[in-house]
């Protein structure tokens, strides 16, 4: 069972988020390495409020389509456009550089912990 | 798990390969990236497992004159250790499959049809070779199939592989043409070679009984590591084949299609006869032959996104001004994409669609709707990709 990162806590759609002000969203190497090769990235916009739970983009990959769900809500303060230019470091680097968006949090959804979410992408 | 598994299972879980079912089978996807493994196969090599592929024997004195029966194509006209792409229709003439037919003998054939269909062309060869003296065996588990594609395949395989004049038919490997094949050895073991392939690229697909199958995989991969190459999966071999515009069933083929729809008519032999000169009545050739007078109602096409949003199968084609519609649509609709990715050769996206002739020129402005949104695409001439030929 593969080992996530004790300070980040998870959602069961495989994002996970920091607990920093602004907090920031990623989705966990269990879902880079489902989708494959990611291509194309669409980010809620800065200044979007976003709501625990719901769709607020997707993540493309050679293969398939996925919906992005936001872990939090909140308001979105900025987006990782290095990530919109080049998605491959969604792959090869989920939890650092791969990061998604930065978000004003005002409420959580149901989140897991590290040990939690690797029972649940077991 | 009650998907089939190939003679090379265990190889693939060594490797770390992500499986997925595939036509009843468990087939890798990828070992490690799609997009590494595509470059690998355009730039150096790749290796595939295609074992699920069906292995069908037609063999005995009438072997050719049931195939011309049996399917589109003018079989007992293809050359000793000739390869053909043909393919085998319904009655109304709806492809049933797409085949690749070797002529192992002078009455000797070798059909090898999609995974997912092999029962069906294995239940139709067997009802249409009735009348005939010839005999169908379903041979799809003798076998493993492994693929070497790419620019290098032919060094890697020149490596692994042996020449032995008594089973080779006269052919040397340095000269074997493209849709043609012949007997090698590797070690002992006689194994059939094919310079045949789905990717566009030069390669070599390789028939070798089944119990020998991994001692060659590790061989190839020996031999082909220090020269680039990869294993290679499914979801490379699909972004491969789309890039060189080649069809796969159940996209761009299925029974409600004729080859004519598919832009592949010349593969139809309505004029065959057989030996004693009389037409081959093979199965569905008034539908096709009334087909082939008709005026198409849809055409295969390229299109070539010019946004980074890629189609895929499924989406609707609409005219470039499409306007979304009360229900959340746009329209008007003109299409439907049948396979689409990006390109990891071209860096754009690319698809395949039927969509009315109207539309269907060179350089028409088409839009997909992707999710809810127009995304501009193009047309363009298939296939998208093509080797550079040395």
């Amino acid at each position: 069972m593969a080992d996530f990162p004790t300070h980040l806590r998870y959602s069961v759609e495989h994002e996970w988020v920091d607990d920093a002000t602004p907090a920031t969203v990623g989705v966990t190497s269990v879902a880079a390495d489902a989708l494959g090769d990611v291509v194309y990235l669409e980010l809620p916009e800065v200044g979007a409020t976003i709501e625990a739970g719901t769709v607020i983009g997707e993540i493309e990959s050679t293969k398939s389509v996925s919906e992005l769900y936001s872990p939090v809500s909140g308001t979105v303060v900025e987006v990782n456009q290095a990530a919109i230019d080049d998605p491959a470091v969604v792959n090869s680097e989920p939890f650092g550089s791969g990061w998604l968006f930065k978000v004003e949090v005002t409420g959580a959804g149901q989140l897991l912990s590290a040990e939690e979410y690797a029972q649940h992408a077991g | 798990m009650t998907e089939k598994k190939t003679p090379l299972h265990a190889e693939h879980e060594a490797l770390g390969a992500t499986m997925t079912d595939f036509g009843g089978w468990m087939m890798p996807l990828r070992y490690t990236s799609d997009l590494a493994e595509h470059r690998a196969v355009r730039e150096a090599a790749g290796l595939f497992d295609l074992s699920h592929m069906g292995g069908i024997a037609v063999t005995g004195p009438d072997a050719g004159a049931a195939l011309d029966h049996a399917l589109v194509g003018n079989l007992s006209k293809l050359r000793r250790a000739g390869a053909r792409y043909t393919m085998i229709c319904a009655d109304d003439g709806g492809v049933l499959d797409d085949l690749i037919v070797y002529r192992t003998g002078e009455d000797e054939y070798f059909v090898v049809a999609n995974a997912a269909n092999s029962e069906t062309v294995l239940v139709a060869l067997l009802e249409r070779a009735a009348g005939f003296d010839a005999q169908v065996r379903d041979v799809s588990a003798r076998d493993a199939l492994i693929a070497v594609q790419g620019p290098r395949a032919a060094q890697i395989v020149r490596e692994v592989l042996a020449e032995d004049s008594e089973i080779s038919g006269g052919t040397a490997f340095d000269e074997l043409r493209y849709y043609a094949s012949l007997g090698m050895r590797f070690g002992e073991e006689a194994v059939l070679v094919a310079r045949t392939g789905y990717t566009g690229e030069d390669g070599f697909e390789i028939w070798v009984a089944a119990p020998h199958a991994v001692a060659l995989w590790r061989a190839l991969l020996a031999a082909g590591e220090p020269r680039g190459l990869v294993p290679a999966g499914l979801s490379a071999r699909d972004s491969l084949r789309l890039e060189a515009g080649m069809p796969l069933y159940g996209h761009e083929l299925d029974t409600t299609t004729t080859p004519y729809d598919a832009g592949v008519g010349r593969i139809v032999k309505l004029d065959k006869v057989s030996d004693d000169g009389t037409p081959v009545e093979f199965v569905g050739r008034a539908a096709l032959a009334a087909r082939a007078e008709r005026a198409p109602e849809r055409v295969l096409v390229g299109l070539r996104g010019t946004g980074r949003r890629p189609a895929r199968a499924g989406y609707p084609v609409v005219q470039p001004e499409a306007v979304p519609s009360p229900d959340g649509s746009l329209g008007p609709r003109v299409g439907t994409v049948t396979s689409g990715a990006p390109s990891p050769t071209l860096g754009h996206p690319v698809a395949m669609a039927y969509v009315s002739p109207e539309v269907s020129a060179e350089g028409t402005e088409l839009a997909v709707d992707v999710r809810g949104r127009a995304e501009p695409f193009v047309v363009v001439p298939l296939p998208f990709y093509r080797r550079e030929r040395g």
